[in-house]
C-alpha cells in the first residue's frame, strides 16, 4: 500500500541529530551502509521524515530520491510517527485463517483510522503486520510491543480500554 | 574464552559433556547439577510469557537454596508452540506444558527438589484417551520426528558456546580445516544429496562447486538467507534462536570450501530474539577465535556480519537479497549472471538458507553416507515444517523426507480440532499450492510436491478444514504477492494485480465461467515470464486451487454461493422465523438499520441493506440468525 | 574476439562471446523489440518484452529476455514463434491496462515505441480491465511528467541517475504502486533537477516531455506589433533533419533556414555569431583572471544544465564560473540592445526566439540577470523537436525546400562557434583565440585540439596541456554531469590542477542535448548518435574559411560599434550575468 506522507510536525532534537551523525560516521566506508543507517535512524526518531532523510542523503552523498525510494520500498520504514498506542495486528496465514482480518476491521471501526494511519491527535496508530511468529497464539496482535493472543472481536474493546489513559 | 587450537576445543567439549549427557539420556556422571530445567525461549513461548517464568523459577530456586544444584536453561524452540510456555525437567525429561507462575511452586517442591513429577500438570494425549505422557519424546508429536537440523533446538542454551561445543559443535570445522581439502568438503556436500531448503531445492554441493573457481585470488562471499518471509513459516527463526552456532560453523565451512573469508546473514528484522542470539553467538565465536584470522591455527580466515531486512518478502529471492544487502531497493536482478559468478557486491557468492546450513556441520562430521540414509531417492535428509492453521499442535516438526502428509497432519500434528474434516494443506507459502484430501498420502519430497502443483517452499504447512474457502485462500496468497511484488517487471507488477482482480470479481459474485480460463491463461503467462521466483511462482495458489477445487470456483460463479460460507459478499443473513422471539437485540445492534420488526414478533433482514457484518448473529441469544 | 556458434531461427551464426541474445540477433539483422533496455545504462530485464525462446545444451526451449541473456556455444534462438507473439502481446496488453491510452493527442503519437509495438502485435487495448493508477501531471518545470503514461521501464531513471549521476527521479513505493517520482512526491520544479532533459530523450512513451512553447511563438508571429526573430544553435542544423526522415548526421542548415523563414519569422539568425562572441568574452575573462589572480580554474558557462547543476551540487564553484551569458542569452541581449538601437525598434516590440537542442534553456530564459534591455533577453526557447513540430504543423514540405541563407547582419559565424555543439568544442574555440592573443600574432593554421574532443567515453573527463609560446595552459573538459562531478571532486582534492575547464551538461555536448529529436531505443542502442551529429559540426569546421572567432568580421564590428573591447563595461552590462548558490534543497 502506498505510504502516506506525514502531517505531524517534526520534533527532532539536537541530541537525536548528534546520534544520527554518529551512526552515519560509524558506517563510513562500510559497503551497503544505507539500510543499516536508515534502520538505526528510525530507531532514533521513530520514523523517517524528510528532515532525517536529508541528513542521511547529504552525509552519505546519495540522492534524497534514492533514499526515499528505499524507504518506500520496505514496509518497515515509516514516514509517519507511531501513535502513543501502537497497535499491530498480525495478518500472517495462521492468524488470518483464525480471523485476524475481523480484528483489524473492528479496530478500524472503533478507532476511525485505517491500516497504516495515525490518528490526528497522535494517540493511536494501526498497522497490519506479516507473521510475527506467534502462530500458536493465533490470532495475535501487539500493542506497544506487548503480545495479545487467542483473540476474538469482543476483546478489541477490552484491549482499547486498557490503553485509554 | 580462547579456543585457538583444536585441543582447546576438545577440552571444553569434555568439560561440558556430562551436563549435556543428562539431557540426551547418556551417562552424566560427574555433572555438577542434580537437575536441569529447560524452559523454551523461542518466540512462541516468549510471547506466552516464558522469560517471566524463568525469572520466577530462578528466584524461587534461590529462595529455597537449591540454585547451585539446579541449572535453569533457556533453550530454543521445542516445536509445540501451541502448548507454551514449555518446561522440561531433567534427568527425567518430564514435560510440562502451559506452565503458569502459580503452578511453579508445586513443581519446584515436588519435582525439582523432591524428585516426584506432578502428574496433574503433565501433558495428556488427546488421541489416546487423554493418557498422561511423561516425556516429551514419548508424545505422538515427537514420536515420528527425526531431528537433524533441529537437533540442538530445545536442548542447548543457544547463548552458550560451551553447550554447542559439548554437542560436537565446531568439530566439523576442525575436521575440515585439518583433514579435508576444500574440494573434499564440496564433494561431501555434493554426495550427501542435500538440496536447498529455502524453496527451489537446488543441490547445495553444486552451488558451492560453481563458486569454487579461483580460490584465494578473488574476493568472495558466503551469505545466509534468514529472511524467512512465507506467512506462517518459522523454521529458520527457530534454528537461529535455538542453535545459532550451527549456522556460524556451516558458513565458515562454506567459506573454506569456496575460498571466501567474509559472510553475511540477512535476517528479518521481525526476529529480534533470533538476531540477538545470533549476534551473541558471533561475538562469542569471535572472542574465542573461531571467527577471525587463523582459525584453529590453520591459516583460515573467516568473519561475518548480520544485515537486517526491513519488511520485503521479495528479499528472500537470492538476487533481491543481495541487492538489499548492498543497500538498495530489494529488487531482483536478471540471472545469469548467477550469484556463484557475480553475486554480492559483484563478487562470487554462495547463498543458502538457514535450514540448509543447519545440516552442513553434521554432514561434514558424519559423512555423506549418513545423510543419504535418510529420505527418498532424490530428496535426502529431513525437512522442518511449521504446522499452522486448523491443526491441534501448531508448531515446528522435523521429519524425514518421504513422510506422508497424513502422518504429519494426523499423527504428529494431532489432526484437526473440533472434529472438522481435513480439506487441504497448503505448502510453500505464497509460492506453493494447496494439496487436497485425496492426495494426503503423498510422501513429501521436492519432486512429489511439484508434481502435484505445489512446492516444498521453505516449509510452511497450513492445514485447512471445511470452513475454509479455497477461492478465498487463493485470494489471500495473491493479495500477499501483489502487496510484496517489487514492481520491477511487468508480468508480476501488473499481471498479479489483474489476477487478483479476477478473483475479487468471482468472490463478489460477479464472476463468469470465462474468468476461469482467463485466470489460467494469465497465471501461465506470469509463471513463464516473470523476472524472479516471486512472480514465477505467484500464480501457484490460484492454479492449484483451480485444479483441485474447481467446483468451489464454479459454485461462486454459477450459484453465486460460497460453499464454506467465507466470502462475505456471497453471504446472506436470514432470521429463522420460528426461532425469533422478537427481542429486538439484533435490530438495535445492526449498524445500517437493515433489520426491522416489532417487539415480540419475528424480525426480518433486508438483504439489500445488509452489510454482512455479522453483528446481529453474534448478538442473537436464540440462534435464530443463520448465514447462508 | 572469441566467437561462439549459435543458431538464430535455424540459421548458423558465429557471434562474439559475451554478447547478449539481443545483440546476436542484430548480427542476423533481426531487431528484437525492447522497452526498458538501454545499452550500458539500463540493462535490467524489467519490461519482459524482448522474450525469445532459447535452447541450450539440447534442452527444451524456454523463454528468456534477450536483452540480458548471454549467448552460449551451441545455443539455438527462436525470435519469432507464435508462443513468443502471444507472450509479447499479453505483455503489451498488461502494460496498456495501466496506461492512459489517449494516444491521439499525445505528444509522442507516431514516435511512441509502445504505440508502434501495440500496432505491430495487434493488441486488444481492453484485454485487461481493472484498477489504474492516477497521478497529477507535474507541470512545475519545463520538463513535464505525466505518470499516467508511464510504463515503468525506468529509462528516465537510468538517464538521470546512471548516466547523469543526479538521481532526482527514481522508483518509489513497490508493486502496483511503484511509480517514478521525486523524493516525498515533490514536483520536479521543487527539487535539484537541472532540466537537462535526458529523461525525455530516454522515455519511450509520452510520460516525460518538455513544455510546448510553440503556441507562444505562433501568437507572436501573428501579432503585427511584434518583430519576431529566431536564432538557431549550432547543433540544430545537425539534428533537425531527423525529424523529417533524414539519417542522423545530415546537415540540413539551408532547408532549416528556409523552413523558418516560411514560418513567418522576421529574421533567421545563426547562433554561431554569439558563440564567437562568447569565446572572445570568455577567453579575455580567462586571460584577465590569469593576470590578476582571479578565481581559477575558470569554468565555461554556456550550458544552463551545467550551471544549475553547479549551483545545486557544487555551490562553492559558482565563483569559478565564467560570468559570460550563454550564446543564446547573448544573442537575445544583442537583439534587444544593439540591434534594436540600430534598427530603431523599441526592444519591447522584439520577440526573440531561440531554437536549441536543449530543455534547460527554457529555464535559463527566466533566470535573473538575463534581461540586458530591461526585457527578457530571450522570450521563448524552443527545442529542436518543437521546431520540427512547428514546421510539420504548418504543412511545410521540409524535404522539398530549397536551401536559404541566414539573415544579415548576423549571418556570419566562424566554425569555431559551430563546434560549440560538441563536447570540447568551446575549449578548442577558446584556445584558438587565446593562442593568437598569447602569441601576439595570427597563427599560420588555427590550433586543433583532438585530445579534448570526445574520446568515446563521456563518463570520463579529459585533461590536456598546451604550450603556447612561453605559457602553458592546462585544461580539462567534461560532458555530462556525472563526468563533471568526477572532475570537480578531483579538482577539490587537488588531483587535477588546470586553469580552464569546459563543462557541458549533457554527455557528448549539445549534439546529444535533451531537446534533440526522438530516436527509438533500437537506434540509440546501435548507432552512435553523438558522433554522427558531431561529425556535421567538425565537417563544417574542416571546410570553413573562418575557423577562429576573432576572424568573424560581424563580431569585430560589434566591438567596434558597440562594446569597445572585450570585457568592457558595456560588454559586462549586456553580455555577462551572475549565479546563485542554491545548494541541494533550494
Amino acid at each position: 500500500m502506498k505510504k502516506k506522507l506525514t502531517t505531524v510536525e517534526f520534533r527532532g532534537t539536537p541530541e537525536q541529530e548528534a546520534k544520527l551523525l554518529e551512526v552515519i560516521a560509524k558506517y563510513d566506508g562500510v559497503p551497503g551502509k544505507t539500510m543499516p543507517i536508515l534502520q538505526e535512524a528510525q530507531e532514533i526518531y521513530g520514523y523517517l521524515p524528510i528532515e532525517v532523510q536529508r541528513i542521511i542523503a547529504e552525509k552519505t552523498d546519495t540522492s534524497l530520491e534514492e533514499i526515499y525510494g528505499i524507504v518506500t520500498f520496505y514496509s518497515q520504514f515509516k514516514l509517519n510517527p507511531n501513535g502513543e498506542v501502537a497497535i499491530a495486528i498480525c495478518l500472517g496465514t495462521a492468524c488470518y485463517v483464525k480471523g485476524s482480518g475481523d480484528l483489524l476491521d473492528e479496530f478500524t471501526k472503533q478507532l476511525g483510522i485505517k491500516e497504516g494511519e495515525t490518528s490526528a491527535d497522535g494517540k493511536y496508530s494501526l498497522e497490519a503486520t506479516r507473521c510475527i511468529g506467534a502462530c500458536g497464539l493465533a490470532p495475535v496482535l501487539t500493542v506497544n510491543g506487548e503480545v495479545y493472543g487467542r483473540l476474538t472481536k469482543a476483546d478489541v474493546a477490552t484491549i482499547l480500554a486498557k490503553y485509554k489513559d | 574464552m580462547e579456543i585457538k587450537t583444536i585441543q582447546a576445543l576438545n577440552e571444553i567439549k569434555n568439560e561440558y559433556t556430562s551436563k549435556i549427557n543428562m539431557l540426551t539420556g547418556a551417562d552424566f556422571t560427574g555433572c555438577k547439577y542434580k537437575r536441569q530445567v529447560l524452559v523454551c525461549g523461542g518466540t512462541g513461548c516468549t510471547s506466552s510469557g516464558s522469560p517471566k517464568l524463568i525469572n520466577i523459577l530462578k528466584e524461587r530456586l534461590a529462595e529455597k537454596g537449591v540454585a547451585d544444584e539446579v541449572e535453569v536453561t533457556m533453550t530454543g524452540c521445542f516445536g509445540l508452540c501451541a502448548l507454551g510456555p514449555i518446561m522440561i525437567v531433567y534427568p527425567e525429561g518430564t514435560f510440562y506444558s502451559r506452565v503458569e507462575a502459580d503452578t511453579l511452586d508445586e513443581i519446584i517442591d515436588s519435582h525439582i527438589i523432591g524428585g516426584t513429577p506432578v502428574e496433574k500438570y503433565l501433558y495428556r494425549e488427546e488421541a489416546d484417551g487423554n493418557a498422561i505422557v511423561h516425556k516429551l519424546m514419548d508424545t505422538r508429536f515427537y514420536e515420528k520426528q527425526h531431528r537433524v537440523a533441529l537437533r540442538n533446538c530445545g536442548l542447548v542454551n543457544p547463548e552458550k558456546i560451551e553447550d554447542y561445543i559439548a554437542r560436537d559443535g565446531y568439530q566439523a570445522l576442525a575436521k575440515a580445516l585439518t583433514e579435508m581439502t576444500p574440494d573434499d568438503v564440496i564433494q561431501t556436500v555434493l554426495d550427501s544429496g542435500l538440496r536447498g531448503r529455502g524453496g527451489g531445492g537446488f543441490p547445495t554441493g553444486l552451488k558451492w562447486k560453481f563458486a569454487c573457481a579461483n580460490r584465494g585470488n578473488v574476493k568472495k562471499f558466503v551469505a545466509c538467507n534468514a529472511d524467512e518471509g512465507d506467512p506462517g513459516a518459522f523454521m529458520d527463526r527457530s534454528i537461529l534462536e535455538g542453535d545459532p552456532h550451527a549456522i556460524i560453523e556451516a558458513m565458515a565451512l562454506a567459506g573454506y570450501s569456496i575460498g571466501a573469508d567474509e559472510g553475511y546473514v540477512y535476517v528479518r528484522a521481525e526476529y529480534p530474539i533470533a538476531i540477538q542470539r545470533l549476534q551473541k553467538a558471533i561475538d562469542q565465536a569471535r572472542e574465542a577465535g573461531i571467527l577471525g584470522n587463523n582459525i584453529f591455527g590453520t591459516g583460515f580466515n573467516f568473519d561475518m556480519h548480520i544485515r537486517f531486512g526491513a519488511g520485503a518478502f521479495v528479499c528472500g529471492e537470492e538476487t533481491a537479497l543481495m541487492t538489499s544487502i548492498e543497500g538498495q531497493r530489494g529488487e531482483p536482478r536478471p540471472r545469469p549472471p548467477f550469484p556463484a559468478v557475480k553475486g554480492l557486491f559483484g563478487q562470487p557468492t554462495v547463498l543458502n538458507n538457514v535450514e540448509t546450513y543447519a545440516n552442513i556441520p553434521q554432514i561434514v562430521l558424519k559423512g555423506a553416507a549418513w545423510f543419504q540414509s535418510m529420505g527418498t531417492e532424490k530428496s535426502k535428509g529431513t525437512k522442518v515444517f511449521a504446522l499452522g492453521g486448523k491443526i491441534t499442535h501448531t508448531g515446528l516438526v522435523e521429519v524425514p523426507m518421504g513422510t506422508t502428509l497424513r502422518e504429519v497432519v494426523e499423527e504428529i500434528g494431532g489432526g484437526i480440532p473440533g472434529g472438522k474434516k481435513f480439506k487441504a494443506a497448503q505448502t510453500g507459502g505464497p509460492s506453493g499450492g494447496c494439496i487436497p484430501a485425496h492426495l494426503i498420502d503423498t510422501p513429501i519430497d521436492y519432486d512429489n510436491l511439484i508434481a502435484i502443483g505445489s512446492m516444498m517452499g521453505s516449509g510452511g504447512l497450513i492445514v485447512m478444514d471445511e470452513d475454509n474457502c479455497m477461492v478465498d485462500i487463493a485470494k489471500f496468497f495473491l493479495e500477499f504477492t501483489v502487496d510484496e511484488s517489487c514492481g520491477k517487471c511487468t508480468a508480476c507488477r501488473i499481471g498479479t494485480k489483474r489476477l487478483l482482480e479476477i478473483l475479487d470479481k468471482i468472490i463478489s459474485g460477479n464472476g463468469e465461467l470465462e474468468d476461469l480460463d482467463r485466470l489460467e491463461e494469465l497465471s501461465n503467462y506470469i509463471k513463464a515470464n516473470s523476472l524472479c521466483g516471486l512472480g514465477q511462482t505467484a500464480p501457484n495458489p490460484v492454479l492449484s486451487t483451480l485444479k483441485y477445487f474447481r467446483d468451489e470456483y464454479v459454485a461462486h460463479i454459477v450459484d453465486k454461493r460460497c460453499p464454506a460460507g467465507v466470502c462475505k459478499k456471497l453471504l446472506r443473513y436470514r432470521i429463522i422465523e420460528e426461532k425469533c422471539r422478537g427481542c429486538t437485540a439484533c435490530s438495535r445492534v445492526c449498524p445500517v438499520g437493515a433489520i426491522s420488526g416489532t417487539v415480540k414478533n419475528p424480525h426480518v433482514i433486508d438483504t439489500s441493506k445488509c452489510i454482512k457484518c455479522g453483528a446481529c448473529m453474534e448478538k442473537c441469544k436464540f440462534d435464530a440468525i443463520v448465514k447462508e | 574476439m572469441e566467437k561462439v556458434n549459435v543458431k538464430i531461427n535455424g540459421r548458423d551464426y558465429a557471434v562474439d562471446k559475451g554478447m547478449t541474445v539481443l545483440e546476436a540477433a542484430r548480427i542476423a539483422k533481426i531487431d528484437i523489440p525492447t522497452l526498458c533496455y538501454l545499452k550500458d545504462i539500463n540493462e535490467i530485464g524489467a519490461c519482459r518484452l524482448c522474450l525469445v525462446e532459447v535452447s541450450e545444451g539440447g534442452r527444451p526451449y524456454r523463454m528468456v529476455t534477450a536483452c540480458v541473456y548471454p549467448v552460449t556455444e551451441g545455443m539455438s534462438i527462436l525470435t519469432d514463434t507464435p508462443k513468443i507473439h502471444a507472450a509479447r502481446k499479453t505483455n503489451l496488453e498488461l502494460v496498456l491496462s495501466n496506461h492512459d491510452k489517449r494516444c491521439l493527442s499525445c505528444v509522442r503519437s507516431t514516435t511512441c515505441e509502445l504505440q508502434k509495438l501495440c500496432n505491430e502485435y495487434g493488441v486488444d487495448e481492453d484485454a485487461f480491465k481493472g484498477a489504474k493508477n492516477h497521478y497529477e501531471v507535474d507541470t512545475s518545470s519545463p520538463i513535464i511528467r505525466d505518470n499516467n503514461k508511464c510504463i515503468l521501464c525506468r529509462r528516465c531513471v537510468a538517464a538521470c541517475k546512471v548516466m547523469q549521476g543526479i538521481g532526482v527521479i527514481g522508483a518509489n513505493e513497490r508493486g502496483f504502486d511503484t511509480n517514478i517520482g521525486c523524493a516525498f512526491d515533490a514536483n520536479l520544479g521543487e527539487v535539484s533537477c537541472v532540466n537537462c532533459g535526458q529523461c525525455i530523450v530516454a522515455c519511450p512513451v509520452g510520460a516525460i516531455y518538455e513544455r510546448d512553447d510553440t503556441d507562444k511563438v505562433k501568437a507572436a508571429i501573428a501579432d503585427p506589433a511584434k518583430k519576431v526573430y529566431i536564432c538557431t544553435a549550432p547543433s540544430v542544423r545537425a539534428q533537425i533533419g531527423e525529424c523529417f526522415g533524414y539519417e542522423p548526421g545530415t546537415d540540413v542548415e539551408g532547408k532549416m533556414v528556409a523552413a523558418l523563414k516560411a514560418l513567418g519569422f522576421d529574421g533567421v539568425f545563426d547562433m554561431n555569431l554569439t558563440a564567437d562572441l562568447t569565446i572572445i568574452e570568455e577567453a579575455n575573462e580567462l586571460l584577465g583572471r590569469l593576470q590578476n589572480g582571479g578565481k581559477l580554474p575558470m569554468i565555461t558557462s554556456c550550458s544552463p544544465g551545467w550551471i544549475k547543476y553547479c549551483e545545486h551540487y557544487f555551490p562553492d564553484f559558482t565563483e569559478n564560473l565564467s560570468t559570460c551569458k550563454s550564446p543564446q542569452q547573448m544573442f537575445g541581449a544583442l537583439m534587444k540592445t544593439y540591434f534594436a538601437e540600430k534598427e530603431g525598434i523599441d526592444p519591447k516590440d522584439i520577440f526573440f526566439v531561440s531554437a536549441i537542442p536543449c530543455t534547460a534553456k527554457k529555464f535559463e530564459v527566466g533566470r535573473d540577470g538575463q534581461s540586458a534591455s530591461g526585457y527578457a533577453d530571450v522570450d521563448v526557447a524552443i527545442t529542436t523537436r518543437e521546431v520540427g513540430r512547428m514546421i510539420e504543423k504548418a504543412g511545410i514540405k521540409f524535404r522539398e525546400l530549397d536551401d536559404e541563407a541566414f539573415d544579415k547582419p548576423f549571418d556570419v559565424g566562424s566554425s569555431a562557434g559551430a563546434i560549440f555543439g560538441a563536447t570540447g568544442g568551446v575549449m578548442e574555440a577558446a584556445l584558438r583565440y587565446t593562442a593568437e592573443v598569447l602569441m601576439g600574432k595570427p597563427l599560420e593554421k588555427p590550433l586543433e585540439t583532438p585530445e579534448i574532443r570526445r574520446q568515446g567515453n563521456d563518463n570520463e573527463y579529459r585533461t590536456a596541456s598546451y604550450k603556447i609560446g612561453d605559457v602553458t595552459v592546462n585544461v580539462a573538459v567534461a560532458s555530462g554531469t556525472k563526468a563533471a562531478k568526477a572532475l570537480l571532486k578531483d579538482v577539490e582534492a587537488g588531483k587535477v590542477d588546470v586553469q580552464f575547464i569546459e563543462i557541458m551538461g549533457c554527455p557528448g555536448g549539445c549534439v546529444n542535448g535533451g531537446g534533440q529529436p526522438y530516436q527509438p531505443a533500437s537506434v540509440r542502442n546501435t548507432v552512435d548518435l553523438r558522433a554522427l551529429r558531431a561529425s556535421v559540426l567538425y565537417r563544417d569546421d574542416a571546410e570553413c574559411d573562418i575557423r577562429e572567432s576573432q576572424k568573424n568580421a560581424a563580431v569585430m564590428k560589434l566591438y567596434d560599434e558597440y562594446f569597445g573591447k572585450p570585457n568592457s563595461h558595456k560588454a559586462h552590462e549586456v553580455l555577462h550575468t551572475h549565479y546563485v548558490k542554491r545548494g541541494l534543497w533550494k
